[in-house]
């Protein structure tokens, strides 16, 4: 069939599902008085529509910052004006909408993140998927990528732009694959300005570009490409911050209200190392808030050192990827203040492995999704989670035909073992642990876990046991991938020997 | 490669499946939604005697004995998801359980369309099939059935059982094509007993036995040879429709109350057209009617005062008053309807062409029923478009016919979904099935399939949505006129369907030329 109808069909797919599932309940929903994300975005409308620039980020009369004040960078906050510019007025009424809920309103919010999604995510998933993935399995891809349940359901069920500020990131991954580095730091500071979380890419898009311009030598070209990209980044940072840099204190007020310290190491149930860490030692009370903070800030530092030097001295594509999955995944399980939603930053990298590395990617796909089971039946979301998971789950491993790309050639693993013959011989542990039977071992405990959630009541004295129990459960994934992907990435040998095996591929 | 292209293909419409059950809690307000549930309620709760009787609700049982038993046996699983439902005068009951209970109670029913979509797809004739599993008869005729628009929101977002219905009725047609006619038989009536409206095929079928399953022999012409006549099969044949007729209508019979169910299975109070006007025949003649008046009026010819008052507001109307030209009647329509398929049985008749000249027939019937019947729902079109794929992946003429005739009947289906939120889902998954019909058969054919004036009329269907949808919505006549959209929708797609079903006539009149043509 020709490519361009398939495309489109895939395309209609992905469009499909989502608006399905934009039928559900989102959250908050009918949960006075402060409702949830949904209201919260509304009511960053109603901030921007009604005040003046500089007291969108101060607490005034007229904005309460206690209830969901902005607390996401201007880019975030022009779009709402935006979105408040093309609605009923009384929807965005100061003071008077708060809580604002009904059947066109729920329409027109949904209407927005499938615009945002068809403008921004959807197109760079097809350039990606169709000029930097090899292989002959590009559609299936590329559809894979649209299935991903944890961003579909995040963004049309629970309610946020994740596929705004994910989808300028991947704009940035793809113009920088096509080798276009000025307008690929545009497209990440764009994606950084639109939401800070985005600052877990940050530091892989830094090193690979340093790299470059070390490669292509600090003398001489490389510098010219450091000055540009350097000057194209403080312009676009300036223009998305111009209403603010009249005065130091705006920039101070919004950059305290992007990074709120104060909101302790983790709020909720976490797939992360603190969360899962406080089971057996209650680091919350044990650490003062400071302690926790530095702690958190170096064991993370520590985290990303190894992937960013080694992308810092091998700036290819791949390891680029590589680098993006390390860096976002370990500032996910090690940094302060991370929300459960925030796995969706290592799962945009990991969607693009989905080529290269089909089994961990699914595997770390499908964890991804199940680490944010409480979220969804709290907000009603139980039935499209349940069938886009299985939709995604079937799609991808029947597709890209995941179990027979388990060898350890196929795993990347073979510089690993190279690496480690020497040293000791029984080495093959970690291959072995990446297969089928593992594999449907783990998901059958997801689907049971996630029954046992939804069917049964927790005892008394332990009612966050079954969220406690997702999350830890999650986490042993997330650490076990972040070393896998780690191994991958630092094992590659320096020179390009990769050349070769790509195309045994 | 079939097996592994049909397992794709069903598993692909698991998914869908899976998908629409995400719409759920979501919908639960179309009638039918209401009709079935008030169904389960009466024939759980009430004695057999009462179920024709019985009319607290508006929607009274009004499908043939064996639907009443299949509701029954589904009731026995819906008293473990909420008895409530079950209770007659707890009218227009939604509760998420029994929105639940509804929607798996079609999605595990579809199991029969799945398994009878399996059965066609091995009975279709290959060419030398390509190697590329998309490109493949199979796999397009699979696709076409199990993802068909029409049949996804028909029976998923608006609610009825028709995926089970089409199910036997595909497995009939697949039992013929593999030569076992009496099991074809026996599927058939059963379907008839489980919905009457198939009673519009049942000359296609009644003809195509009797010619090529009692007859055994032909002349060397081609025409029927008389001695070989072989009562035993009559008898198998009638000793089946006996059997299942009566231990379908057996019961009522016995307790006398035959007249009674009938009257209910044919409620000719009904007006003639739907208050959707399907897109037949009638809706031109009322539009014709209407534009008459129109200029009428405007001529002077006629005088305002004079004319039937309800035609001017007609369209959504169910009793609608021609103010020129002669009111229609049920018996006219029976007539037109039975006019419209004579030529095609009698073809069947003088030239069996097997059982694919059968399914051409069979197809011919339901669209001429569809054409010029009384009170056609516009839900009717699937049971010409179902049958109708096997035919499209095997001919290239048929295939554009196909296109046509899906494509009109589809876009006629979107008045069933009238709210903004299933605009979105009607639209995507309308595209979605038709960029892949397109694409899957243009491929197949290796060419175009419709001619430019064709292409035309299909991209005007856009032009309709939007106009029809986007734009009278904000327009002022919205409040003054609601019903303009309605109408520009059906008397255009009922273009589309007369000449689908034109085009249909000629190539089965042609290939009847052809034929005798040879024989000569």
């Amino acid at each position: 069939m020709e490519n361009w109808s398939l495309v489109s069909i895939c395309v209609l797919f992905g469009l499909t599902a989502r608006w399905a599932v934009s039928l559900n309940s989102y959250s908050g929903a009918g949960k006075p008085p402060m409702f949830g994300d949904y209201e919260a975005q509304r009511h960053w409308q109603e901030v921007t529509y009604n005040l003046p620039v500089h007291e969108w980020y101060f607490n005034t009369t007229d904005n309460n910052l206690n209830y969901w004040g902005l607390d996401y960078p201007p880019l975030t906050a022009y779009h709402s004006l935006l979105c408040a510019h093309l609605i009923n007025p009384d929807w965005v009424e100061l003071h008077a909408s708060r809580g604002h809920e009904s059947y066109g309103h729920k329409l027109f919010m949904r209407a927005t993140v499938l615009v945002a999604d068809l403008l921004i995510y959807i197109p760079a998933v097809v350039l990606y998927s169709f000029y930097l993935s090899e292989g002959s399995n590009k559609k299936k891809v590329f559809l894979c990528i649209l299935l991903y349940p944890g961003l579909i359901l995040i963004d049309y069920g629970h309610f946020q732009y994740n596929s705004i500020s994910l989808g300028l990131a991947l704009w940035g991954v793809v113009v920088l694959g096509l080798g276009w580095d000025v307008l690929g730091s545009l497209a990440f500071v764009l994606s950084l300005n639109y939401k800070q979380m985005e600052l877990y890419h940050s530091l892989p898009f830094f090193c690979y570009l340093l790299g470059k311009c070390f490669k292509q030598g600090l003398a001489g070209r490389g510098l010219f490409l450091l000055v540009k990209i350097a000057v194209t980044v403080l312009v676009t940072f300036a223009l998305c911050w111009l209403p603010f840099l009249s005065d130091p204190g705006q920039i101070l007020q919004v950059v305290h209200r992007l990074f709120p310290v104060g909101r302790g190491l983790f709020e909720d149930k976490v797939a992360n190392t603190w969360c899962s860490l406080n089971v057996l030692i209650k680091i919350k009370t044990i650490l003062s808030t400071d302690t926790q903070l530095y702690f958190s800030l170096t064991t993370t530092l520590l985290a990303i050192l190894p992937s960013s030097i080694k992308l810092l001295m091998k700036p290819t594509l791949w390891q680029f990827k590589l680098a993006l999955v390390n860096s976002s995944l370990a500032f996910f399980l090690f940094s302060f203040q991370v929300h459960e939603k925030s796995i969706l930053l290592p799962a945009l990298p990991v969607c693009l492995l989905l080529n290269d590395l089909p089994l961990p990617a699914i595997w770390f796909l499908q964890a991804s999704t199940f680490s944010m089971l409480p979220l969804f039946l709290k907000d009603g979301l139980l039935v499209p989670y349940v069938v886009t998971s299985l939709a995604f789950l079937f799609f991808s491993i029947y597709l890209l035909s995941a179990f027979e790309h388990c060898s350890e050639d196929k795993l990347r693993l073979g510089p690993y073992r190279r690496l480690l013959i020497c040293i000791v011989r029984r080495y093959g542990y970690l291959s072995n642990c990446i297969n089928k039977d593992h594999f449907y071992f783990s998901i059958t405990a997801m689907a049971g876990l996630s029954f046992m959630s939804v069917a049964l009541a927790p005892p008394d004295q332990l009612p966050d046991l079954f969220p406690l129990l997702v999350s830890v459960f999650s986490y042993l994934h997330f650490l076990g991938l972040l070393l896998y992907f780690n191994i991958v990435q630092i094992a590659e040998p320096l020179q390009s020997v990769r050349k070769n095996q790509k195309k045994s591929n | 490669l079939a097996s592994v292209s049909l397992i794709t293909a069903l598993a692909v419409h698991c998914v869908v499946l899976l998908t629409m059950t995400v719409f759920s809690g979501y919908f639960s307000h179309s009638t039918d939604f209401e009709v079935h549930r008030n169904w389960l309620a009466i024939t759980h709760s009430l004695p057999v005697s009462k179920w024709y009787h019985e009319n607290t609700s508006e929607w009274t049982l009004d499908y043939p004995p064996l639907f009443a038993w299949f509701e029954y046996s589904l009731s026995h699983v819906a008293q473990h998801f909420d008895k409530e439902m079950l209770v007659v005068q707890n009218l227009i009951y939604t509760s998420p359980a029994t929105i639940l209970f509804q929607r798996l109670s079609v999605i595990v029913t579809d199991i029969v369309f799945i398994y009878a979509v399996k059965e066609c797809c091995r009975s279709v004739r290959e060419e030398k099939g390509s190697k590329d599993l998309l490109g493949h008869p199979f796999f397009i005729l699979a696709a076409l059935l199990l993802w068909n628009f029409g049949l996804l929101i028909v029976d998923h977002i608006h609610f009825q059982y028709n995926g089970f219905l089409f199910g036997i009725l595909l497995l009939s047609v697949a039992r013929h094509l593999q030569g076992r006619h009496l099991e074809g038989a026996l599927l058939f009536t059963v379907l008839l007993n489980l919905k009457h409206i198939y009673l519009y095929i049942a000359p296609a079928y009644g003809i195509f036995l009797l010619r090529s399953y009692c007859f055994t022999k032909d002349n060397t012409d081609g025409s029927v040879r008389w001695s070989s006549f072989s009562p035993v099969r009559l008898v198998a044949l009638g000793s089946i429709v006996i059997s299942v007729g009566a231990l379908s209508f057996g019961p009522f019979i016995a307790m006398g109350q035959l007249p009674q169910v009938l009257s209910r299975l044919f409620p000719f109070k009904r007006g003639l057209c739907h208050a959707y006007w399907a897109p037949n025949v009638w809706a031109l003649y009322n539009m014709v009617d209407k534009a008459l008046s129109v200029l009428g009026v405007r001529l002077k010819l006629l005088d305002v005062a004079k004319l039937p008052k309800a035609s001017m507001t007609g369209g959504l109307v169910q009793e609608f008053q021609h103010s020129i030209l002669p009111s229609v009647s049920p018996s006219i329509t029976l007539i037109c309807t039975l006019l419209s398929i004579m030529p095609a049985v009698l073809s069947i008749w003088c030239r069996p062409r097997g059982a694919r000249g059968f399914l051409r027939c069979l197809v011919v019937c339901a669209l001429g029923s569809f054409m010029f019947g009384w009170h056609v729902h516009e839900k009717a079109i699937l049971m010409a478009i179902l049958p109708f794929s096997i035919l499209a992946v095997e001919s290239r003429e048929d295939a554009g016919i196909f296109l046509m005739l899906t494509t009109t009947g589809h876009y006629s289906l979107f008045p069933l979904l009238f709210t903004a939120a299933e605009l979105p889902i009607k639209v995507l998954l309308m595209l979605l099935f038709t960029l892949y019909s397109f694409t899957s058969l243009k491929k197949l054919f290796r060419g175009s399939l419709l001619n430019p004036l064709e292409t035309t009329y299909l991209l005007g269907l856009v032009a309709v949505e939007i106009l029809c949808e986007v734009v009278y919505p904000l327009s002022p006549w919205q409040h003054t006129l609601p019903f303009v959209p309605l109408l520009v929708t059906s008397v255009y797609c009922s273009l589309g369907v007369s000449y689908s079903f034109i085009r249909l006539y000629v190539s089965l009149l042609r290939q009847h030329g052809t034929d005798k043509h040879k024989q000569l």
